[in-house]
């Protein structure tokens, strides 16, 4: 373990805003999370991608110092987890899967009772909460208890309150999970921002559009395991070519379409109930030379279009599963 | 949302911080569990409803045929019985907040903060001693309405309300582990009610122990809660001292009543700190 040791002397930092070293979690005999490493350069986004039960959630309560590694080590800001962890929790924000916030108290109590265990100061405090929950749209229901908040209205409290002592690096576990698509966007905009800003970002999600939408790099994790990481134009060129995807109108077309097809070199895919045709291509070029050829020979169609594969695919062809559901026959 | 808003909030700077230390992260909980208090007025009413009804349900449903008290009437027998009873059931209200709090994940937001992990605790068991605390006064304002007297000095009066929440300070270690191992607050409810109604009942706190047979009576006086009544009945002169044939405790009951609070310290609170610590841990 010599990066152990090396890490121990207090090395010039990396440059790498979050570190996890080598973490491993053991509950009772398996491990939950097997030997993971990885580094988040300087405000920048990494999505933390897997299914249920890939070992995401245990790899940030480790990185967070909620649970302690079985092995390994991680470093936030420059601070171990284990050596510095009042210095982590000093420069990082976490927003859980379950909202953290207390029922009782209303949005404006949750936010000053956090701030007063951060010890800002009160007067800093009430400018500060005032300015969160406007800015996360909860200033109208700010003096009633949480309890009556919507999911999504919890979600943004929980995330305002993470968010309060502007922390330099910024966990968040499934973020949109159970929200609706607006309020997701809306999230979307306001992590945006805060990385605009400066800040760093962890995201884990089961959600490939999100890590597709925010991340500069993704680590896909399944069964405790980095199975695959890069940008997410990589991951998805890891997945293979584009494909030329041609709808025709009339059923009866479908043969001579296929032929034409045929002439990109490739082979050709034919769903005879949707008239769809699909084909590998190499870009825009093969699917204006196809167009072409389908005009000349009389071939009306719905839809032509190119295919790049989502990182559903990707998913699919480094796992063998899908990212939802399934799980159980795991 | 605002982009303007939104803009200037993530632009501005880290806010001022000074480090908080124990003593205000512990006030700023005490706070929280106050405010809940208020939401909920109810979660008031087994420290003034329930124990005025006790206390006048004892008083004239038994307080008719009990008389052998060894002097005073039953009444006042009886009061420093209730008081005895109601700061032993802080340690429910203690664990039904702690195992609330887990189930509800906050304890992962305090958690994550630069705090004290302990500030949690020792917020928890000031509110639940203040809690507990608002039952005694409501208790000893009945008992005056229906005749029970102080009739020692005010110093032994002052020294046995500090013994009841000596005893308190106790008596909830058992509650934060039972708090820590329970999955929901309905089995702190069934365990509380299993273990706490016999060790209140199966003492000196509501009849004497005299008329019980020997090895019963054994077990009932060296139940701590015995020395507790015990120590408030002299201390308010609302009974006498323990007859000869008493256990060892209740012929020093206000030394007996310090050191079970300690011994009750020394038993729960290592294995207390451990169950939470272990429950909150991964």
């Amino acid at each position: 373990m010599w990066v152990d040791t090396v890490v121990g002397m207090s090395l010039p930092d990396s440059g790498a805003a979050i570190e996890a070293i080598d973490l491993i979690k053991k509950f009772g005999g398996s491990p939950a999370v097997d030997g993971v490493s990885f580094g988040v350069p300087h405000g920048t986004v990494l999505g933390l991608l897997g299914p249920n039960g890939a070992g995401k959630t245990t790899t940030v309560r480790m990185m967070t110092t909620l649970t302690k590694p079985t092995s390994g080590t991680a470093r936030v800001a420059g601070y171990d987890v284990l050596e510095q962890p009042e210095m982590v929790r000093r420069s990082m924000g976490l927003t859980g899967q379950v909202a953290t916030v207390d029922e009782l108290l209303t949005g404006r109590e949750n936010i000053r009772m956090i701030g007063s265990l951060y010890g800002i100061r009160r007067r800093e405090l009430m400018r500060l909460s005032d300015q969160l929950l406007q800015q996360f749209s909860i200033a109208d229901a700010a003096d009633r208890p949480v309890k009556s908040y919507s999911g999504g209205m919890r979600r943004r409290l929980d995330l305002a309150v993470s968010l309060l002592a502007g922390p330099p690096v910024l966990f968040l576990d499934e973020p949109t999970t159970g929200l609706d698509p607006r309020s997701r966007n809306d999230l979307w905009d306001v992590l945006r921002d805060l990385v605009r800003a400066g800040t760093t970002l962890l995201l884990t999600t089961q959600y490939l559009e999100e890590a597709d939408q925010l991340a500069d790099n993704i680590v896909v994790m399944d069964k405790g395991r980095i199975i695959a990481e890069g940008t997410p134009l990589q991951l998805k060129q890891q997945a293979g070519n584009a494909s030329l995807v041609v709808t025709v109108s009339h059923a009866d077309d479908l043969g001579a379409a296929e032929a034409l097809l045929r002439k990109t070199g490739g082979d050709v895919f034919v769903d005879t109930g949707a008239r769809q045709l699909t084909a590998a291509a190499d870009g825009l070029a093969d699917m204006t030379r196809v167009a072409g050829w389908l005009r000349d020979s009389n071939i009306d169609v719905d839809d032509i279009g190119l295919s790049r594969p989502s990182l559903d695919d990707v998913f699919l062809s480094l796992t063998g599963h899908r990212t939802d559901n399934e799980e159980e026959s795991a | 949302m605002t982009t303007v808003a939104r803009r200037r909030a993530i632009q501005s700077d880290r806010p001022a911080f000074r480090q908080t230390n124990l003593a205000q992260q512990s006030w700023i909980m005490v706070k929280r569990n106050m405010i809940h208090t208020k939401r909920m007025p109810e979660m008031l009413s087994d420290v003034t409803a329930q124990p005025i009804m006790f206390v006048l349900l004892f008083a004239f449903v038994f307080g008719a045929s009990i008389t052998n008290t060894g002097g005073p009437s039953y009444r006042e027998f009886l009061l420093p019985g209730i008081q005895a009873q109601t700061i032993v059931f802080s340690a429910f209200v203690v664990a039904s907040g702690i195992t609330n709090d887990i189930e509800k994940g906050i304890i992962d937001r305090f958690r994550s903060l630069p705090i004290a992990r302990s500030s949690v605790l020792i917020g928890r068991s000031v509110a639940s001693l203040i809690h507990s605390s608002i039952g005694i006064v409501v208790m000893a304002l009945t008992g005056l309405a229906i005749g029970w007297r102080i009739r020692g000095s005010i110093a032994e009066a002052v020294l046995a309300f500090a013994l009841v929440l000596v005893f308190g300070f106790g008596i909830i270690w058992f509650g934060i582990l039972v708090g820590s191992l329970m999955r929901s607050v309905e089995a702190v409810n069934g365990v509380m009610f299993t273990v706490l109604f016999p060790t209140t009942f199966l003492a000196n706190t509501f009849a004497p122990t005299e008329p019980m047979s020997h090895w019963l009576r054994v077990i009932a006086e060296w139940n701590p809660v015995s020395s507790l009544a015990q120590a408030m009945r002299e201390l308010w002169g609302n009974g006498p001292a323990a007859p000869p044939s008493a256990q060892l405790p209740l012929h020093h009951p206000v030394l007996s009543t310090i050191i079970w609070s300690l011994v009750l310290t020394a038993v729960f609170a290592p294995v207390a700190l451990r169950a939470y610590a272990r429950r909150t841990a991964d």
